[in-house]
């Protein structure tokens, strides 16, 4: 079956998340859907497999356009897809989960219905037990199931959406197996990923997006040097960088490890000094977020040794509180979930922020405070608006605005995502004169410009592995990309030290 | 439709129309006229000088529990419990009294330290919730729907078990205190006792003063409004959550307390007469404004009292009051997500 996307637009407020993409995947194929964070692959994915609704466009099979408005619609024309965290039930039975969703009567055919599991799971050499609990199972076990799942219900087309992320090599080595027999049975496989080497060895061609557009289809062998420049675009002029002297010892790594469901990150060693930036490279979900909230006692490290100051205080098993009396402060991505307060105003945000004299709320104290940072920090403000009603370049500022005075340590997740060039410099001046003042920021982008303009050192993510801290210097676009998408990590076996 | 004082009060007014129209619709299909029952309602709550009294009576425990549930609502907890903090108020001031009503000392200190324990009662079981929320992962609304059950099963021990009356236990509760040890009310007739209404007074002012006015009150609107950005900007949350807790325990404890020292004289099986589930409902109703909760707790004390007599007048059950509450709380809600839904349509389109 030939399967078109014709026109798919899809706008959310102000952002064009699908900007008139057209694509034709011919039958039997694996098709790889390539990009960075934020250009726009889940989207369309999700148009796809009836989550969203387009603006525009349609979908055609075999050149007859198809309608689909809801999962299940996507489902009973054959298209299945396979989300991220797969959308299973922990406490159930693998075969409980696998008969979930299955049309037909009140009564499941459980002894029907395990045969044909168990008869599914043996043609791709896959061995779950139908009697455990899917809480039991790994992430790699989890997407096997689900695939089951899909193909018992009738999945004629498979979107995998990131399948590799945190997953061993031989999952990952069965997984491929599967999809390879799948397409050579006539099906297609939709394979989104920011793993060029998965890409590389699975795909038979890819489409890259960025920026919502699709930018280009390349059929196998692919030309790597090729793909990456077209994921991540132009090359980027490299700022000047502070020549300044590495100041007094801010935070130093020994060891750390972080573990968490999905992702072990082990052996990262690092230290900070006062003044430099350090920025976090990596996919989303690479273990970089993780990592940025072990520096701030957000997140509790597996092992190894956090320190601050000069005397590297031990600080493992601390809260973020006792983070924050030693200077360290933390910027989130999400600023309305994490940062702000909804409901609140401006004013009542810097009251909570500042140490304040007595009981009772000064209002004219707080007025004047807030009416000081307003301009201070040029937030197209009142002292009276609510958080909430600012804009997101706005809302970065009113976070920015209530940074302790004197922090030693700035820890920031996506300083500009979502920002326009004027709140983008803005926010980066800022940032740049604490630097000067002897702050020292650690800051996670997936912007490759953004990390190479303003980082000192980086630090890249990738499935787990983290590179020693490497000079900006000696770094470009190409490079990053590739160490991004895995490949080039050669060099750094053995974690090699700072 | 824009989101101004007007529409708001439109929905407002919509939603309390609708409330009395679906009751008056209820109290037809039983065969009997709504305006009598509504007539009967207002002549048994303002009628007489002593029903109104009754009116303060009951209005007493129902604003110290809703001043309570206002700290803990604006921190973001459900404290369903707090029935049983009343109870073990009413509890532990019986105990504090029965320890000390032969002790030789002056009446008024003897009541005094049983309020006193009654406070501590209602803090103790309102901390118990609060732990169990905190260092358990237990959510406050089963924690304390279950420390309700507990309180009600201790309290009932207690009248059947050792504090029974000489003879034979009894529903009716416990031996009455000697009247000196009562509350002293406003005259021999009435049963308003005015240190009560004093406290009572006092709780919401206090309530409103720290809501309103204080850092204090600020960091608990934080919390409430947003726990992980409120620990992000340095506000420890859960020592907040902790401290509404006591908070509204304390009220909880002295509204019990109230109960045993002013109106009943002792513990009876029913002694939180379901204050706190109504002060739940008068803490939703004014959207947790520390403003709007003393008359809406006047207005519902005199939908409880004014009701008393229509099942002697009308043969009409007296539950008719908890029937127009909990339809006015409803169709306020309602009424809230319906305009909220209009205007967010609103924005979509525009």
């Amino acid at each position: 079956m030939n399967i078109e996307l014709r026109d798919i637009t899809k706008t959310f407020g102000s952002l064009k998340a699908n900007d008139s993409i057209s694509l034709t995947v011919p039958p039997a194929t694996i098709q790889g859907i390539l990009g960075e964070n934020g250009a726009g692959k889940s989207t369309l994915m999700k148009i796809f497999s009836g989550f969203l609704r387009p603006d525009s466009g349609g979908i055609f099979f075999d050149g007859a356009p198809i309608r689909i408005d809801s999962p299940d619609d996507a489902i009973r024309l054959g298209i299945g897809m396979l989300h991220q965290d797969p959308l299973d039930f922990p406490p159930f039975k693998i075969i409980d989960d696998f008969i979930l969703g299955s049309p037909g009567g009140l009564i499941p055919d459980r002894r029907a219905s395990l045969a044909e599991f168990r008869a599914l799971s043996a043609r791709f050499d896959f061995s779950l037990s139908p009697e455990a609990r899917v809480s039991s199972l790994t992430v790699g076990e989890r997407q096997q199931l689900e695939i089951l799942r899909l193909l018992w219900l009738g999945a004629k087309i498979l979107i995998l959406d990131e399948p590799t992320t945190g997953i061993s090599q031989t999952q990952k080595d069965k997984l491929f197996a599967a999809l390879r027999k799948l397409a050579a049975q006539g099906m297609t496989v939709f394979f989104v990923s920011h793993k060029l080497e998965d890409v590389e060895a699975l795909c038979s061609r890819a489409a890259v997006l960025r920026q919502g557009a699709l930018i280009g289809v390349m059929e196998a062998p692919f030309d790597k040097a090729k793909l990456v420049h077209m994921m991540f675009g132009k090359e980027v002029r490299l700022a000047p960088k502070s020549s300044a002297a590495p100041g007094r010892k801010i935070l130093t790594v020994k060891t750390g490890s972080i573990d968490s469901v999905r992702i072990r990150i082990k052996d990262v060693n690092l230290q900070v000094r006062a003044g430099e930036i350090l920025g976090l490279a990596g996919m989303e979900g690479s273990g970089q977020d993780l990592f940025l909230g072990a520096c701030g006692g957000l997140v509790e490290p597996a092992g190894g040794q956090f320190c601050l100051d000069e005397e590297e205080r031990p600080m493992n098993g601390k809260t973020y509180h006792d983070y924050k009396k030693m200077g360290v402060a933390y910027l989130p991505a999400a600023r309305l979930e994490k940062g702000l307060v909804p409901g609140l105003t401006l004013t009542e945000h810097f009251i909570l922020s500042e140490k304040m004299k007595g009981v009772f709320i000064d209002k004219a104290i707080a007025t004047d405070i807030s009416t000081r940072k307003i301009s201070a920090f040029n937030i197209k403000g009142r002292p009276e608006s609510a958080v909430e009603s600012l804009s997101g370049g706005n809302q970065q500022r009113a976070l920015l605005s209530l940074l302790p005075a004197s922090s030693s340590l700035i820890l920031v997740e996506h300083p500009t995502r979502g920002l326009d060039i004027e709140s983008t410099i803005y926010i980066w001046g800022k940032l740049k004169e604490r630097c000067e003042e002897g702050t020292a920021i650690i800051f996670i982008s997936s912007d490759l410009d953004e990390i190479l303009q303003y980082s000192d050192k980086v630090l890249v993510f990738f499935a787990g592995k983290v590179t020693p801290p490497i000079d900006a210097g000696a770094l470009n676009v190409q490079k990053l990309g590739e160490l991004i998408g895995g490949i080039g990590w050669e060099a750094y076996k053995g974690g090699v030290h700072a | 439709m824009r989101d101004n004082k007007a529409t708001r009060l439109a929905f407002g007014a919509g939603s309390v129309i609708l409330a009395l129209a679906l009751t008056s619709a209820i109290v037809a299909i039983t065969g009997n006229d709504p305006f009598l029952a509504y007539k009967n309602i207002l002549q048994g709550s303002v009628g007489s000088p002593n029903v109104a009294g009754n009116v303060i009576v009951s209005w007493v425990p129902l604003l110290l529990a809703t001043s309570g549930l206002l700290f803990t609502f604006t921190v973001g907890l459900w404290n369903i419990g707090i029935e049983g903090q009343i109870t073990l108020g009413a509890i532990f001031s019986v105990w504090a009294m029965r320890g000390l009503e032969s002790a030789a000392v002056a009446p008024g200190l003897i009541i005094a330290l049983s309020i006193i324990a009654g406070v501590a009662g209602g803090m103790l079981w309102a901390l118990l919730a609060g732990a169990l929320k905190t260092f358990g992962g237990v959510n406050e609304i089963f924690g304390g729907l279950g420390l309700n059950f507990v309180a009600t099963a201790l309290n009932l021990w207690l009248i059947f078990g050792p504090w029974k009356r000489p003879g034979v236990a009894s529903m009716s509760g416990t031996l009455p205190f000697d009247p000196k040890l009562w509350m002293p009310t406003l005259s021999a007739q009435s049963r308003l006792a005015p240190i009560p209404l004093i406290l009572a007074i006092l709780t919401i002012l206090i309530a409103f003063v720290l809501l309103k006015g204080t850092y204090f009150g600020l960091r608990l609107k934080a919390v409430g409004k947003n726990p992980k950005s409120a620990y992000l900007l340095g506000i420890p949350t859960w020592q907040h959550m902790m401290l509404s807790f006591a908070i509204c325990g304390a009220f909880a404890g002295l509204a019990g307390a109230v109960q045993v020292t002013s109106v009943y004289h002792r513990l009876i099986p029913s002694i939180s007469s379901g204050y706190g589930y109504t002060g739940l409902m008068v803490a939703m109703l004014v959207n947790y404004s520390p403003v709007f909760a003393a008359p809406v707790a006047l207005f519902f004390a005199a939908l409880n009292v004014g009701s008393i007599q229509l099942p002697i007048v009308l043969k009409l059950d007296s539950s008719l009051a908890g029937v127009i509450q909990g339809f006015l709380v409803l169709f306020v809600l309602i009424g809230n997500g319906a305009r909220i839904r209009l205007l967010k349509k609103k924005e979509g389109r525009s």
